[in-house]
This record gives C-alpha cells, sequence and structure tokens, in this order.
C-alpha cells in the first residue's frame, strides 16, 4: 500500500512538472528542437533542473543497500552501448521530432489536446508492441 | 534574443527531478514513462507489478490536470500523418532503447549511466535533424 501511495505521489509531481515547464506544448519542443532556426532554448532548463536533482539524490540514494519500501533498487541492467539502443534511441529522436511529443507529455496532452493525442497515442501503443515483439 | 528567465522550466524540471528520487529512494524504481506503460501494457504476467504502474500513471494524470488549463495556444490542423508516424516510431524507439525523455535524460544521466548519455545524445541529435528538415519542407 505505501509502495502505490509513493507511486501515486511520484506521478502527481512528475505530471505538474510537466505542466508548469510546457514540456507537453509540443510546438514549444519542436522550437527546442530547432537551434537553426526558431531556437527556444529554454526546456534546456527542464532536463537541466531535473538532472540537477537525479545527480545529487542518487549518489545518497544509492548509498543504502535498500529503498526505504522495497527489497531491492531494480536498476538497469545493461551498461553496454549496442546497436540496438543507437537504433532506438535515433528512431525515438525522429519521432519525438515529428510530433513534439514525448509519452509523458503524450499522455498528458489527452486531457490538453485530445484531438491530436487520440491519433498519437494509439500509434505510441502499437509501435511499443511492435519494439516489443522485435525486442522478443 | 533577450528573454525574462525560464522560470518555469526550470521548477518543472526540478519537481520532475523530485519525483524520480521519491520513486528511486522508497521504491527502487526508475521514473521512466514508456517502460511504465509498456510493462503495464505488454507484460501481464508481472501483475503484482501493475498496481504501482498504474498508481504512477493515473497520478502523471492527475499532476497534469491539477496545473491546467496549461498556458498556451492549442496547435490545430497538424498532419495526422505525421502524427501517427511519429507516434510509431516513438514507440518503436523507445521500446528497443529502453527508455525515453524521462528514463534516459532524467534517471539514467542522474545515475551516470553511460548508456543513457549515448541515448540522449541520440534523441536529441536525431531530433534536431528531423525538425529542421520538417521546417525546410512546410517553409
Amino acid at each position: 500500500m505505501q509502495r502505490l501511495i509513493i507511486a501515486l505521489i511520484s506521478g502527481l509531481i512528475f505530471g505538474a512538472g510537466l505542466v508548469i515547464s510546457e514540456m507537453v506544448n509540443p510546438v514549444k519542443v519542436q522550437n527546442f528542437l530547432d537551434p537553426f532556426g526558431n531556437w527556444d532554448a529554454s526546456l534546456a532548463f527542464v532536463m537541466g533542473g531535473a538532472v540537477a536533482v537525479t545527480l545529487f539524490t542518487t549518489h545518497f540514494i544509492m548509498k543504502r543497500k535498500t529503498p526505504l519500501f522495497s527489497d531491492r533498487f531494480y536498476m538497469a541492467v545493461k551498461t553496454s552501448i549496442d546497436r540496438r539502443l543507437i537504433l532506438g534511441a535515433s528512431l525515438f529522436g525522429i519521432g519525438w521530432g515529428l510530433s513534439g511529443y514525448c509519452p509523458g507529455p503524450g499522455i498528458i496532452n489527452a486531457m490538453i489536446n485530445p484531438s491530436e493525442a487520440m491519433v498519437f497515442l494509439p500509434a505510441l501503443i502499437i509501435g511499443g508492441w511492435i519494439g516489443q515483439r522485435y525486442s522478443a | 534574443m533577450l528573454e525574462a528567465f525560464p522560470i518555469q522550466p526550470l521548477i518543472g524540471g526540478i519537481l520532475i527531478g523530485i519525483s524520480a528520487a521519491l520513486l528511486l529512494a522508497f521504491n527502487g524504481r526508475i521514473a521512466g514513462i514508456s517502460g511504465i506503460l509498456y510493462n503495464l501494457l505488454f507484460n501481464p504476467l508481472s501483475s503484482s507489478e501493475s498496481g504501482w504502474r498504474i498508481a504512477f500513471l493515473l497520478g502523471l494524470l492527475g499532476g497534469g490536470y491539477l496545473m491546467l488549463p496549461a498556458a498556451f495556444e492549442l496547435r490545430n490542423g497538424y498532419s495526422p500523418i505525421l502524427l501517427v508516424v511519429s507516434g510509431l516510431a516513438v514507440g518503436i524507439g523507445t521500446r528497443i532503447g529502453n527508455g525515453c525523455t524521462s528514463g534516459h535524460g532524467v534517471c539514467g544521466i542522474g545515475s551516470m549511466a553511460g548508456r543513457s548519455i549515448a541515448a540522449t545524445v541520440t534523441f536529441v541529435a536525431t531530433g534536431i535533424i528531423t525538425v529542421t528538415v520538417l521546417r525546410s519542407f512546410m517553409a
């Protein structure tokens, strides 16, 4: 139960952060990805602010043997930079640029711009399913 | 181009970082949205793990809802073909690349994972190339 409450609170803060930062505005995201044109550098502060917090906190959190409410840390097991990673990240970046949506802002746009989200989100899920089959 | 200091992006980013830190410190989990979504949808065998994923996604929607209305003009009449191709590419890419902006960009870089740094540099680079090419065609 306590883990569910933490997950809910974590999601609440994450969702609030995505809206406050305007990461949910796909035009602003595309402007961030347009340094040779109509560049809006302000979204660099979103990742900058988030990474500043996680760099600092992760260092201290990982000094513990276990999390506070769980038996272990579920960290990524892979460490090698392989072709799949680079291919996947490349495809993701192309998709991100084409619409200005990454998964979190895409989900929240179900409430902001449903006419776009009802096209983007099913395609995202089908894409994830295709990627899953390719992974298996 | 002088603008006011982007305080809202900074505050939003710090909130996202705090969210990821909470989930890691208490539950030992990575706040990677693509992974949370796909594991919920496609790995139902781990049903004991579905509860927290549902709670996180409900929270994500709720937290977003509390901050609405968003203070920007909605995009209108964007190409549905671009939206479909975009969704497919984001879906396939984040699945085979094991993460998106949150998992690699925020959590992975926060733990100084080489894979996440490589992934983030890659998706920002291909994102820039894509928008540059797209806008040169739309202009």
